[in-house]
C-alpha cells in the first residue's frame, strides 16, 4: 500500500492522469453541450471512433497533425449534422438515432480501415504530437497541445453557456423549448448548432487517441470511453467546470488502476482493475442520482406548434 | 408547402417508405463496394448467394439468426415498456457463463444428475443470470431515476472483463493450450442438429417457440397489456391501477432472461464452450433487429433472418471478393436509420397549399 501511495507523489503519475483525462474532457464537454440543448447524443462512442480513424488517416496520407485534428472535427460535425437531422429535423427517438449513429460511424471506420489496409499484421504508424516542452509549467509541459486545447475549452464553454445570449438560447431550448420559441429563438437551429458543435468536440476527442496518446489506429480502441462521457455529464450536473473535475477524478482512478495492476502482480486478476473505470461510472451515476438536475427537455423531441 | 402529421397512410406512402428503407442501404453499400474497387453487382450477388443461395448458406444463416432472434426479442420486450435495455450483449454472456457453470462444471462437483434434469437447470440458470443482470439497472431507474441506457451499456464492458477473468481462472479449460476458453459442456447436453452435415441446431425451434410465446404474452394476456401500458404512459398506467414497479421488474427479468438464453443456446447449440469472442455484438444487433421489426415478435423473426443473412453473406463474399466483411455492419446500421426515417415518412404528408388558402377559396365559392 505504501508503494501505491508513493506512486502518487511521482510527477509521472500526474502526467498520466492529465493525458487520460484529455479526451474525456473533450468528449464530456461535447455531450454536455448537446444535452444542455435537450438532446442526448448516444452517437458519442461512434464519433470517437470516426474521429480517431479519420484524423489518423489524414495524417497518414500527408496532412499535418492539426490537419488531422481538423479532419476529425469535420467527421464529428458531419455525423452530428446527421444526428441533428434525425432527432431535431424529424424528431425521432434520441436513443435509437444515437445508437444508429454509433453503429454507422464505427462500422464505416472499420470498413474504411480494412479497405485502406487490407493485409497488415502490424498497424501502420504516424508521428504523433510532441509534448510542449517549451512550456514552463511542470506536468503540463509533458502534454500535447490538444490537452491545452481541452483545458482552455472548459472555461470558454462555461462562459459561452452562462454569460452569452447564445448560451442562454442553448439552455432555454434544453429547458423549455416552447418558451424559447415564444421568445423568437429557433429551437431547431439552436439544437442543430449545439449537436454539430458538440459532435465536433467528440471527433477531436477521438483524434487525441490516434494523434497524441498512440500513433496508430486499432479496432476497439475507444472501448466504451464515449459512454463514460455520458455518465460523466450526469456526474458533473451539466456544468463544464465540474465536467473537468469529473474527468480528472476519473482519469486519476484509471491511472491508479494501471499502476496498481503493475505493482500488485498477484492477488486480484488484472480484469478487476480494468473494470474499475466502468464500475466507478455507475457508482458516480448512482451517487448523484437523487440530485441530478437533468435539463427539463432532455430526450423530449420538440415539434413546433405541438404541446 | 408544408409537412403535417396524418393518421391514414396511403399506398403511395407505403411504397415510398419501403423504397427508402431498402434503397438507402443498397445505395450506401454500392458506394462502399465501388470504393473498395470491386464490381458492385457481382459483389451483391456473392453476398446473396453466401447468405441464402444454398442449403449450406441457409443453414449458416439460420444458425446465426438464433441468438439474434433472442436478443431481438429481449430488446423488443424491454422497449415496449420503455425500458431501454442496451445491455443484451452482457446478458448474453452472463447467460452463456451460467450455462457452462451448470452444464460443464457439474461433472467436477460430483453432481450426478441425468441430462434431462441438468438441461432445464442449465437453461434456467442462463435465464436467471441474464434477468438478474438487467434487474439492477431497471431498479436503479425505477427507484433513483438513474438512466438505464448508460448503466446497461457500462455493464456490457464490466461483464466482458468478468468473463475474461473467469476464463483465465476458475472456468478455464486446462486442456485448451493456454487459450482463454471455458471447459466444454457435457456432450449429452448439446443440442441436436436439425440437418446433418450443417450447424443448424434445435435451438432454432426453441427461439421460434419463444417468439410465439412472447407474442402471446404481449398481445393476449393482462401482463402484456400492462407492459404496453407502462411503455405508453407510465403515469396514466399507475393511475388506472397498473402495478408499474412490478411490471418493470417483470419486464427486466423477462428481457434479460431472453438475452441470457441466447447465450445458453449458443453454447449448447453451436460452440459447446465459452470464448471471449463468442458474440460479435449480437446484443447490439438485437437493438437494430427490434427496431426493424417495429418491436413485433414475428417481425423480430423475419428481421433476424434478414440480418443474419447479410452477416453470413458478407463473410462469404469477403473471402471471395476481398471486400471487407464490415460491409455487413454498415448495411445493418444504415437499415436501422433508413427504417427510422421511413417510419417517419409514413406518418407525414406534404400539403402543397396552406389551409388558410383553402378556407379562403371555399368562402369565395360560397359567396354569391
Amino acid at each position: 500500500m505504501n508503494d501505491a501511495l508513493s506512486l502518487l507523489l511521482l510527477p509521472d503519475f500526474w502526467v498520466a492522469v492529465l493525458r487520460i483525462a484529455t479526451p474525456l474532457i473533450l468528449g464530456t464537454l461535447g455531450v454536455l453541450l448537446c444535452e444542455r440543448a435537450g438532446v442526448l447524443n448516444l452517437g458519442v462512442e461512434g464519433i470517437w471512433v470516426a474521429g480517431a480513424f479519420v484524423g489518423w488517416l489524414a495524417v497518414y496520407h500527408g496532412a499535418s497533425l492539426w490537419g488531422g485534428v481538423a479532419a476529425a472535427a469535420l467527421a464529428g460535425a458531419l455525423l452530428g449534422l446527421l444526428l441533428a437531422g434525425l432527432t431535431v429535423g424529424l424528431a425521432l427517438s434520441q436513443h435509437v438515432s444515437g445508437l444508429g449513429i454509433t453503429l454507422l460511424a464505427t462500422s464505416l471506420s472499420y470498413y474504411g480501415y480494412r479497405v485502406a489496409f487490407p493485409k497488415v499484421s502490424t498497424p501502420p504508424t504516424i508521428t504523433p504530437f510532441a509534448p510542449m516542452e517549451w512550456l514552463p509549467i511542470p506536468i503540463l509541459n509533458q502534454q500535447t497541445p490538444l490537452t491545452l486545447l481541452a483545458l482552455v475549452l472548459v472555461p470558454l464553454l462555461a462562459w459561452v453557456l452562462m454569460r452569452t445570449p447564445l448560451g442562454l438560447a442553448v439552455r432555454m431550448v434544453g429547458e423549455n423549448p416552447q418558451a424559447a420559441e415564444g421568445q423568437g429563438v429557433s429551437v431547431a437551429a439552436v439544437r442543430t448548432g449545439a449537436i454539430v458543435a458538440g459532435s465536433t468536440l467528440m471527433g477531436v476527442a477521438g483524434s487525441f487517441l490516434t494523434l497524441a496518446a498512440f500513433n496508430a489506429f486499432f479496432f476497439n480502441m475507444v472501448n466504451g470511453r464515449g459512454w463514460i462521457c455520458v455518465a460523466l455529464v450526469v456526474f458533473a450536473s451539466w456544468c463544464p467546470g465540474k465536467a473537468l473535475l469529473g474527468a480528472l477524478l476519473f482519469a486519476f482512478f484509471d491511472a491508479l488502476q494501471l499502476r496498481l495492476q503493475q505493482a500488485s502482480g498477484d492477488g486480484l486478476p488484472y480484469q478487476a482493475y480494468l473494470m474499475l473505470p466502468y464500475v466507478l461510472s455507475i457508482v458516480a451515476l448512482v451517487a448523484v442520482a437523487r440530485n441530478a438536475g437533468y435539463p427539463q427537455a432532455l430526450m423530449k423531441p420538440y415539434r413546433r406548434g405541438e404541446r | 408547402m408544408r409537412i403535417e402529421a396524418r393518421t391514414q397512410v396511403s399506398a403511395s406512402a407505403y411504397a415510398l417508405a419501403a423504397l427508402l428503407a431498402v434503397g438507402l442501404p443498397l445505395l450506401v453499400s454500392a458506394a462502399l463496394v465501388w470504393w473498395a474497387g470491386a464490381p458492385v453487382a457481382p459483389t451483391w450477388g456473392l453476398m446473396l448467394k453466401g447468405g441464402f443461395g444454398s442449403v449450406f448458406a441457409l443453414s449458416e444463416t439460420l444458425t446465426r439468426a438464433v441468438p439474434l432472434m433472442l436478443t431481438g426479442l429481449a430488446v423488443a420486450v424491454a422497449f415496449q415498456a420503455r425500458l431501454f435495455n442496451i445491455g443484451a450483449e452482457g446478458q448474453l454472456y452472463m447467460g452463456a457463463l451460467a450455462a457452462v457453470a451448470v452444464g460443464g462444471l457439474h461433472g467436477g462437483t460430483g453432481l450426478e444428475l441425468p441430462p434431462f434434469v441438468v438441461f432445464p437447470l442449465m437453461m434456467l440458470a442462463a435465464a436467471l443470470a441474464g434477468g438478474l443482470l438487467l434487474l439492477g439497472p431497471a431498479l436503479l431507474k425505477q427507484q433513483l431515476g438513474v438512466d438505464e441506457v448508460v448503466t446497461t451499456l457500462l455493464l456490457n464492458f464490466i461483464v466482458a472483463l468478468f468473463i475474461s477473468a473467469m476464463l483465465d481462472g476458475p472456468m478455464k479449460d486446462p486442456a485448451a493450450m493456454g487459450w482463454p476458453q471455458s471447459v466444454a459442456l457435457q456432450g449429452e447436453l448439446e443440442l441436436a442438429k436439425l440437418v446433418p452435415q450443417t450447424r443448424i441446431h434445435s435451438g432454432l425451434l426453441m427461439a421460434l417457440t419463444l417468439a410465439a410465446l412472447v407474442w402471446l404474452l404481449m398481445r393476449r394476456t393482462v401482463a402484456g397489456l400492462q407492459i404496453r401500458a407502462v411503455g405508453a404512459n407510465a403515469r396514466a398506467a399507475a393511475f388506472v391501477g397498473v402495478p408499474v414497479r412490478r411490471t418493470v421488474v417483470v419486464v427486466a427479468l423477462l428481457s434479460g432472461a431472453l438475452a441470457g438464453l441466447a447465450g445458453a443456446l449458443e453454447v449448447a447449440g453451436r460452440a459447446s464452450y465459452l470464448t471471449l469472442d463468442m458474440s460479435p455484438g449480437y446484443g447490439y444487433t438485437g437493438i437494430v433487429i427490434a427496431m426493424l421489426a417495429g418491436l413485433h415478435p414475428a417481425g423480430v423473426v423475419a428481421a433476424s433472418i434478414f440480418v443474419a443473412g447479410v452477416l453470413v453473406g458478407a463473410d462469404s463474399m469477403s473471402r471471395v471478393a476481398g471486400v471487407p466483411s464490415y460491409l455487413a455492419d454498415v448495411i445493418v446500421a444504415t437499415s436501422l436509420l433508413s427504417v427510422l426515417v421511413a417510419g417517419w415518412l409514413l406518418q407525414r404528408r406534404v400539403v402543397w397549399r396552406r389551409p388558410a388558402d383553402r378556407t379562403f377559396a371555399k368562402a369565395k365559392e360560397a359567396a354569391p
